[in-house]
């Protein structure tokens, strides 16, 4: 079995950020990624990003990936990575269980673990939901912006939170026709800049509107939306519908943490962070020592506090095995006040309401 | 409305907008950021001082329309495409707008395009004056558009035929 300062689990935003200021604390890094790449979600981010200059604000989130792993070059005498490696077991001995590439399987008994796993998608519940021709947001922006493919001709798009509206956006880059964007709540989630980004390209936004039914033999081929109340109920007569070959999914994320249940973690649902999330303390450790968590997998949240987290997480859990930098009070007060700045606003207030049902003080 | 559409209404427009005053004086920045959401890089991008958001990160941006030389820096800093620059100091008649524009293909110059509204229909053709996408501006391109003076107010984006 191999031994290990600090792993971290997930090479996303958070996890790159732990994995850095952990290293630059002195600990020795093992970042495990299930990816031939870095970056998560980074890599299809076209779109600058909102925040600060401290969060990379402004630049593009392919480009805040490259930063980042460059950074995290720098560091080489203290990270080393093992990519294409999933980490399918977490044990009450403090073991990890790794798959490398689909055969080899391996144990590691790390020091600390910063689990940063991140999300993964919602869905939503319509007859014919399965048909070829509906994706979930995140397929049709790594199709389009990884892999330079269409994901189709015209699309209806599901869900105003900024998911759906930077889609949306980045689709009518790709040179697709966007017929509308729907939301079932009465107003638009997302940021709206982005709103009206896409709303002055000519595409309609229809808020309290639901997915009624998809219609097709082989694919997709026309969907039937409606008009919702206010308690979400399908209102009849209200009909509309769109011949579109794609419909895209972007109803909200939930954090990815099956591997600290499993480790046995305290768990709580809170649906202000969207699902179930750790039990943790001010430095990010869960209800087991010292395993820390960071980014979506603590809380949906947006990928500038993700990279905060991270850099407060990996330098709790870097101290907590014996590697406090001799600036530890300094950084954690300068993180701490930039996660204090980013929620500080209207749109950090469910965040601060569900972190505050999840913290150990 | 806006919260459901996300078309600013006529009024939330003109609060952002410069007096025409200042507006004829030259060129002069239109930051249409109107909800509190935590982003700053206009403050950052801004040499001049002319736009503030201050201490929390959170607070709409404001303009100081006499510090604003209408340089451009803040428009494809802002991740929200929410700024352009209006200039109505070259004509009676007419007004010069920047706008960023991060789409394929790019208009030339001397070309004739569509200028749409904040719903996107097309209101009045506009020349295309000027492109300027530098690395600076990180892919996202600034065009200058020449339009008749009556559409100050309702010009806000372009459509390029293919």
């Amino acid at each position: 079995m191999k031994e290990a300062d600090l792993v971290v689990i997930g090479g996303g935003p958070a996890g790159l950020c732990a994995a850095i200021s952990a290293a630059k604390s002195g600990s020795k890094v093992l970042i495990i990624e299930r990816n031939k790449d870095f970056g998560g979600q980074l890599v299809k981010q076209t779109h600058m990003f909102f925040g600060s200059e401290k969060q990379y604000a402004s630049t593009r989130g392919i480009d805040i990936k490259e930063i980042l792993v460059n950074e995290l070059k720098m560091l080489y005498e203290n990270v080393k990575v093992m990519m294409d490696s999933t980490v399918v077991g977490m044990y009450e001995d403090g073991v990890i269980t790794i798959l490398h590439k689909e055969d080899n399987y391996f144990k590691i008994k790390p020091k600390a673990i910063v689990v940063a796993t991140g999300a993964f998608e919602k869905y939503l519940a319509f007859p014919n939901n399965d048909l070829p021709g509906i994706y979930g947001a995140g397929a049709v922006q790594t199709l389009m912006n990884v892999y330079g493919v269409k994901p189709g001709k015209k699309v209806l798009m599901v869900g105003a939170g900024n998911i759906g509206l930077i889609v949306s956006y980045q689709l009518m880059q790709a040179g697709v026709e966007v017929v509308a964007i729907l939301d079932a709540a009465p107003k638009i989630g997302g940021y709206l800049v982005h709103a009206s980004k896409i709303r002055r390209m000519g595409v309609p936004i229809l808020t309290s509107h639901t997915v009624k039914e998809a219609i097709g033999k082989d694919c997709l081929e026309k969907v039937i939306v409606c008009k919702v109340n206010d308690k979400f109920e399908q209102i009849s007569d209200t009909e509309k519908e769109f011949n579109v070959d794609v419909m895209c999914i972007s109803v909200g994320l939930t954090p990815l943490n099956e591997l600290l249940s499993m480790r046995g973690c305290e768990m709580k649902y809170v649906p202000q962070l969207s699902g179930s999330v750790p039990v943790r303390n001010d430095n990010y450790e869960t209800s087991i020592e010292n395993v820390f968590v960071a980014g979506d997998a603590c809380g949906i949240e947006e990928a500038s506090s993700a990279m905060v987290e991270g850099y407060l997480a990996g330098l709790c859990a870097a101290a907590k095995i014996g590697h406090k930098s001799n600036d530890y009070e300094v950084k954690r007060a300068e993180f701490e006040k930039q996660l204090y700045n980013l929620r500080s606003g209207p749109v950090g207030q469910k965040i601060l309401i569900g972190i505050e049902q999840i913290v150990n003080r | 409305m806006f919260e459901q559409t996300g078309i600013p209404s006529k009024d939330m427009i003109m609060e952002k907008f410069p007096l025409v005053d200042r507006i004829n004086r030259g060129p002069v920045a239109v930051v249409e950021c109107y909800k509190e959401i935590p982003c700053n890089p206009c403050q950052t991008a801004c040499k001049l001082d002319a736009i503030k958001v201050g201490t929390d990160i959170n607070s709409v941006p404001k303009v100081n329309f006499e510090n604003c030389s209408g340089c451009g820096i803040c428009l494809s800093k802002c991740p929200g495409l929410a700024i352009m620059i209006v200039d109505g100091s070259k004509s009676n008649y007419t007004v010069e707008v920047k706008i960023p524009y991060e789409f394929l293909p790019l208009p030339k110059k001397d070309e004739i395009v569509k200028g749409l509204d904040r719903e996107g229909n097309y209101i009045t053709d506009a020349k295309v004056l000027k492109i300027l996408n530098p690395k600076s501006f990180d892919r996202t391109p600034i065009i200058t558009i020449e339009i008749d003076r009556k559409y100050l107010y309702d010009i806000r984006n372009i459509k390029v035929e293919v």
